[in-house]
């Protein structure tokens, strides 16, 4: 007989009951809606245990790995646990184990958390200063690095943690960090799949994350990865990616700016990012999409990349700038 | 007797027929206008919706809910020409999806059946 955990309460299903059903009629608050499956009012998420896929039907593939499904279209085989207060996040001390200028105005920041993290490349962590202010950076660190992480930091004149970050916090100190959250994450099982990683300034931090994970995982498929800059103070990682792109014969990199700087050679082109990305690649019909960066770019660039044949469901972005 | 929602797949057929009638949608200069500053993501979980109402399946619309959600847009000119056009791309979608002459029909008198409640009327 089939049952399902919740806070450590065990609900045996009766036959033919959906999860919706029995967390309903335990008296347990849960949203839902159309109970069909397409309102996705009752998404929750599988912490242990075997999740039909009929549950998972219309989800992305990097929530159906995470475990994300419709509790109304939902009947488990066997014992199925399940989180209700997933948007809880979890929280972490970390420790500022070092810091490094990548480019005259972005900065690199790695820190150790007390306890193991598990993440994924290119998932977000808020991270909160002593004051409780609080701001999301991507985890440019590989999947598996645990309680290392690595985030690019733009300076942002005016800003309430990146001046702060950029001149006063120092190796050693200690921060608050909550997460992980955010699906922008390499999936694995479509390693022939061509990949474009599509982002602007320091929206290269979870790019370069999913990049190392699909160079790691041996992806066999083209890799093109676009990153633009206002101006050459926020291109960095240049050297190590014009190096990846040499040492890896699918992977193509595209640095570009805004507008012409007088020292940029012509390595680097000069132009918005989405005009550049549809003179490169004007159909992407199969291909994975990631983008990050600014939302009103990465709204355009979700909007181009759909009309140039990518499936909805294969456009991965991350909420925030 | 078996839905349209059902003969087409259910909710998989829906799911590939979004991006075929969202992709019509925004080039389609038209009423490509009203989508230019909705969030994508959140306007694709609404046409899906929307098409597994017209397909016939089950759904939890409301002439309320189409009142409402339409309202900002009869203040900006939506008529009775971009319902049309939008008819037009159901129809486009089913066919590319195999569907037959007489179940685009009964798709078209679904979404036909909302028209009021979609432009106030």
């Amino acid at each position: 007989m089939s049952s399902i955990i919740v806070n450590e309460q065990c609900y045996p299903l009766p036959s033919g009951a959906t999860v919706l059903d029995t967390l309903l009629e335990a008296g347990l608050d849960v949203s839902f809606g159309c109970r069909a499956g397409v309102c996705h009012s009752c998404l929750v998420r599988a912490s242990a245990g075997d999740v039909p896929a009929e549950a998972q039907q219309g989800l992305k593939q990097s929530q159906k790995e995470q475990g994300w499904f419709l509790a109304c279209r939902c009947r488990p085989t066997g014992e199925l646990s399940v989180e209700l207060d997933a948007a809880a996040v979890p929280q972490y001390t970390a420790r500022v184990v070092e810091k490094q200028l990548l480019a005259p105005r972005v900065m690199g920041v790695w820190l150790e958390s007390e306890s193991a993290l598990d993440y994924r490349a290119g998932q977000y962590v808020t991270l909160r200063h002593d004051s409780g202010i609080g701001r999301n950076y991507s985890l440019a660190s590989r999947t598996g690095s645990k309680n290392r992480l690595e985030l690019h930091i733009a300076r942002t004149e005016g800003g309430a943690l990146s001046p702060w970050i950029h001149d006063t916090m120092a190796v050693g100190d200690q921060l608050s960090i909550e997460g992980p959250m955010g699906e922008c994450c390499y999936l694995g099982g479509e390693s022939e799949r061509p990949l474009l990683l599509v982002g602007t300034g320091t929206g290269l931090a979870p790019l370069y994350g999913v990049l190392s994970d699909a160079l790691q995982q041996g992806h066999h498929g083209s890799i093109h990865l676009f990153h633009g800059a206002r101006s050459l103070d926020y291109l960095y990682y240049y050297d190590e990616l014009r190096a990846l792109s040499e040492e890896y014969g699918n992977l193509h990199y595209y640095p570009s700016l805004v507008e012409s700087d007088g020292a940029v050679g012509p390595e680097i082109e000069v132009g918005p990012i989405d005009r550049l990305l549809s003179k490169h690649l004007p159909n992407l019909e199969g291909w994975r999409v990631y983008l990050s960066g600014a939302p009103d770019i990465v709204n355009t660039l979700r909007k181009q990349c759909f009309l140039a044949g990518a499936g909805s469901n294969a456009i991965h972005a991350d909420p925030f700038g | 007797m078996s839905t349209l929602y059902e003969r087409l797949g259910g909710g998989a057929a829906v799911d590939q027929a979004v991006d075929i009638f969202y992709r019509k949608v925004l080039t389609d200069e038209r009423v490509s206008g009203f989508f230019d500053d909705v969030d994508m993501e959140h306007q694709a979980a609404k046409q899906k919706a929307f098409l597994t109402m017209v397909f016939g399946g089950p759904n939890s619309y409301t002439g309320m809910d189409m009142r409402e959600g339409h309202k900002h847009l009869v203040a900006r000119g939506l008529d009775d020409s971009h319902v049309d056009a939008i008819v037009e791309h159901l129809g486009g979608t089913l066919k590319e999806l195999g569907a037959d002459d007489s179940d685009i029909a009964e798709v078209a008198a679904i979404a036909n059946s909302v028209r009021d409640d979609v432009l106030n009327r």
